[in-house]
C-alpha cells in the first residue's frame, strides 16, 4: 500500500497510538473533496440542487453506518463525536424517564466523558453504580446483574477499551439488559470497523460511534437509538429539529460523508485487516519477550482487539521511557504525562500495582502499521529499556534478589 | 515534552551511573522515594579521608526530570565535604 507516502514524511516518528487518533485514509478524504468545494450547500435546503445533492450525500453516509451496526438507516444521528453521543445518549435516557427510573449503571473503566455524565447526573440527584471489573479487565455478569434493579433506566458499558484494548462480552450484557428490561448503551468508539457490531444480536438499544478512530475526519460521530421497541431521548441541543429533534444544527455534509465512506470501508476490510493487525501485534509481543524479562501486558490477551498492546516494562518507569524512545509515538499510563501524580485510573482498576502502573506503554497498530516499523520498535524499546534498567535502583536490587514488596520506603 | 536542553543532556548522557561498593568504609548510601510515586534514587558518596566528597554515583527509578535532577547532584557534591553539599 503506497498510502504511506501520501501519509507520512519521512522525517515524522513511526506513529503507534492509533487509540488515541487515526490518519485519515486517502480514500475518505476524497469523498469527502467535493462536498467542500462545489457542492457545498446545506443538505436541509429542501428548495434547490445545491440542497438536494448535499441531502442525498448525508443520506447515503447515514445509510453506509447503519450497515455496519446492522441498524435502520432510521435509527443513526449524526454527531459531533463519541464525546457528544455519549453525553446524548445517558443524559437523553436519564432525564427522559426520571419520574420513573433514576439507577445508571455502568463501569470504573469507561472513558471520563461516561464517568463525568454519571458524576454530573449523580449532582442531579440520579443514583449510579460504578462496577468493578475483573483483573483482565472485564465486567463480573453476574455483579452486573445483582446491580440492575427496577429502577435502572441504563446500562453504559464500553464495548472495547481505549487503554487496554479488551472487549467486553457485548452479547451477553444486552442479554441480561433486556432481561432486566434496562436499556443498554455502549461506547463503541474503538469497536466499529475492528470487530463485528450487530445491534440486533446484541440487544443493543443506544451505541456510540467516533469517526477520528476508524480512519475518519475529526468534529463528526453519531449516535444509534433503536426505533424498534422505541428509545426516548430529551435532547442536548435544541434548534431547528433536525436530526429527528434529537439534535439541531446543519449537518456538516463533508464529515458526514467522511464517516460514511470510513465505515463503508472499514465494514469490507474489517475482517482482512483483523488478520493483518493480529499478525503484527504477535511479531511485536513476541519481539520484546524474546529480549526483555519481566514484561507484562494489562488486560485480557484473547478478549482483545488486535493491534492494541498496553504493556509494563518492569523497573523502567513510563515517563522516561517514552522521552527515550524519541522515533516512535505511543503513549503512557504513567504519572508525569497525566496531569496527577495518579496512574491510570483503567490500570489501577484492573488491580495492576501502583508501581507497575507507571511502568506501562500503551502501543496501538493500525492499517498503515508496517512489519519493517513494527521491527524498529521492537529495537528502539528493548535498547532503552535495557539502557534504564541498567540506571534503576530497582532493576539493581531485583536482580540482587531483593523483595521490593519487603521494604519499608522512605516516601518524600 | 518542552524539556530544556540541559536536561535532556542529562537523561541521555547522565553522569555518574553505577554503583560504590555498599559494604565499604567511606562510602555511604541513601535510598529515598516509592516505586508506588513513581520516583526512586539511591545516591551514593565516597567520602575521603580529609571529608570531601571524592566519587559520586547514583540510579534513578522515574521520569526525565528525576534521571536528570539526581545526574545533577552527583556533579555538584563532588569536591564539597559533607555540610556543604
Amino acid at each position: 500500500m503506497n498510502v504511506l507516502t501520501q501519509i507520512r514524511r519521512n522525517d515524522q516518528p513511526i506513529y503507534l497510538d492509533y487509540q488515541a487518533t487515526t490518519p485519515m485514509d486517502p480514500r475518505v478524504l476524497e469523498a469527502m473533496m467535493p462536498y467542500f468545494t462545489h457542492k457545498f450547500g446545506n443538505p436541509h435546503s429542501r428548495s434547490h440542487a445545491y440542497g438536494w445533492e448535499a441531502e442525498e450525500a448525508v443520506e447515503k453516509a447515514r445509510s453506509q453506518i447503519a450497515k455496519l451496526i446492522g441498524a435502520d438507516d432510521k435509527e443513526v444521528i449524526f454527531t459531533s463525536g463519541a464525546t457528544e453521543s455519549n453525553n446524548l445518549a445517558i443524559r437523553g435516557v436519564a432525564e427522559f424517564y426520571r419520574d420513573r427510573k433514576n439507577h445508571i449503571v455502568t463501569t470504573v473503566t469507561e472513558h471520563k466523558c461516561v464517568l463525568d455524565t454519571c458524576r454530573h447526573l449523580e449532582q442531579q440527584g440520579f443514583e449510579v453504580t460504578y462496577l468493578p471489573v475483573q483483573k483482565n479487565g472485564l465486567v463480573d455478569l453476574d455483579a452486573l446483574r445483582a446491580a440492575i434493579t427496577d429502577k435502572t433506566v441504563v446500562v453504559s458499558i464500553m464495548a472495547v477499551n481505549n487503554e487496554i484494548g479488551v472487549i467486553q462480552p457485548l452479547a451477553e450484557i444486552g442479554k441480561i439488559c433486556r432481561e432486566k428490561k434496562t436499556f443498554f448503551h455502549t461506547d463503541a468508539a474503538q469497536a466499529v470497523g475492528k470487530i463485528p457490531v450487530d445491534v440486533e444480536a446484541m440487544n443493543i438499544d443506544l451505541l456510540s460511534i467516533s469517526g477520528h478512530k476508524i480512519y475518519g475526519p475529526k468534529g463528526i460521530g453519531a449516535l444509534y437509538v433503536r426505533r424498534k421497541p422505541r428509545v426516548r431521548l430529551v435532547p442536548l441541543i435544541v434548534g431547528g429539529g433536525q436530526e429527528r429533534g434529537f439534535r439541531s444544527g446543519t449537518l456538516p455534509t463533508p464529515l458526514c460523508v467522511g464517516l460514511g465512506e470510513a465505515a463503508e470501508i472499514a465494514m469490507k476490510e474489517m475482517v482482512a485487516e483483523a488478520k493483518r493487525l493480529a499478525k503484527l501485534q504477535e511479531r511485536m509481543l513476541k519481539g520484546l519477550r524474546d529480549r526483555l524479562p519481566e514484561i507484562y501486558v494489562n488486560g485480557d490477551m484473547e478478549q482483545r482487539i488486535p493491534g492494541n498492546l498496553n504493556i509494563s516494562f518492569a523497573y523502567v518507569e513510563g515517563e522516561s521511557l517514552m522521552m527515550g524512545i524519541k522515533s516512535l509515538s505511543v503513549s503512557s499510563g504513567s504519572a508525569c504525562t497525566s496531569a496527577s501524580l495518579e496512574p491510570s485510573y483503567v490500570l489501577r482498576a484492573l488491580g495492576v500495582d501502583e508501581e507497575l502502573a507507571h511502568t506501562s506503554l500503551r502501543i496501538g497498530l493500525g492499517r498503515f502499521t508496517t512489519e519493517q516499523e513494527v521491527d524498529t520498535a521492537v529495537d528502539e524499546l528493548v535498547r532503552h529499556v535495557t539502557k534504564l534498567r541498567e540506571m534503576s535502583p530497582l532493576w539493581e536490587m531485583a536482580q540482587a534478589g531483593v523483595d521490593l514488596k519487603s521494604i519499608e520506603w522512605a516516601a518524600h | 515534552m518542552a524539556y530544556s536542553e540541559k536536561l535532556i543532556d542529562h537523561y541521555e548522557n547522565p553522569r555518574n551511573i553505577g554503583s560504590l561498593d555498599k559494604d565499604a568504609g567511606d562510602v555511604g548510601t541513601g535510598l529515598v522515594g516509592a516505586p508506588a510515586c513513581g520516583d526512586v534514587m539511591k545516591l551514593q558518596i565516597k567520602v575521603g579521608a580529609d571529608g570531601l566528597i571524592e566519587d559520586a554515583k547514583f540510579k534513578t527509578f522515574g521520569c526525565g526530570s528525576a534521571i536528570a535532577s539526581s545526574s545533577l547532584v552527583t556533579e555538584w557534591v563532588k569536591g564539597k565535604t559533607i555540610e556543604e553539599a
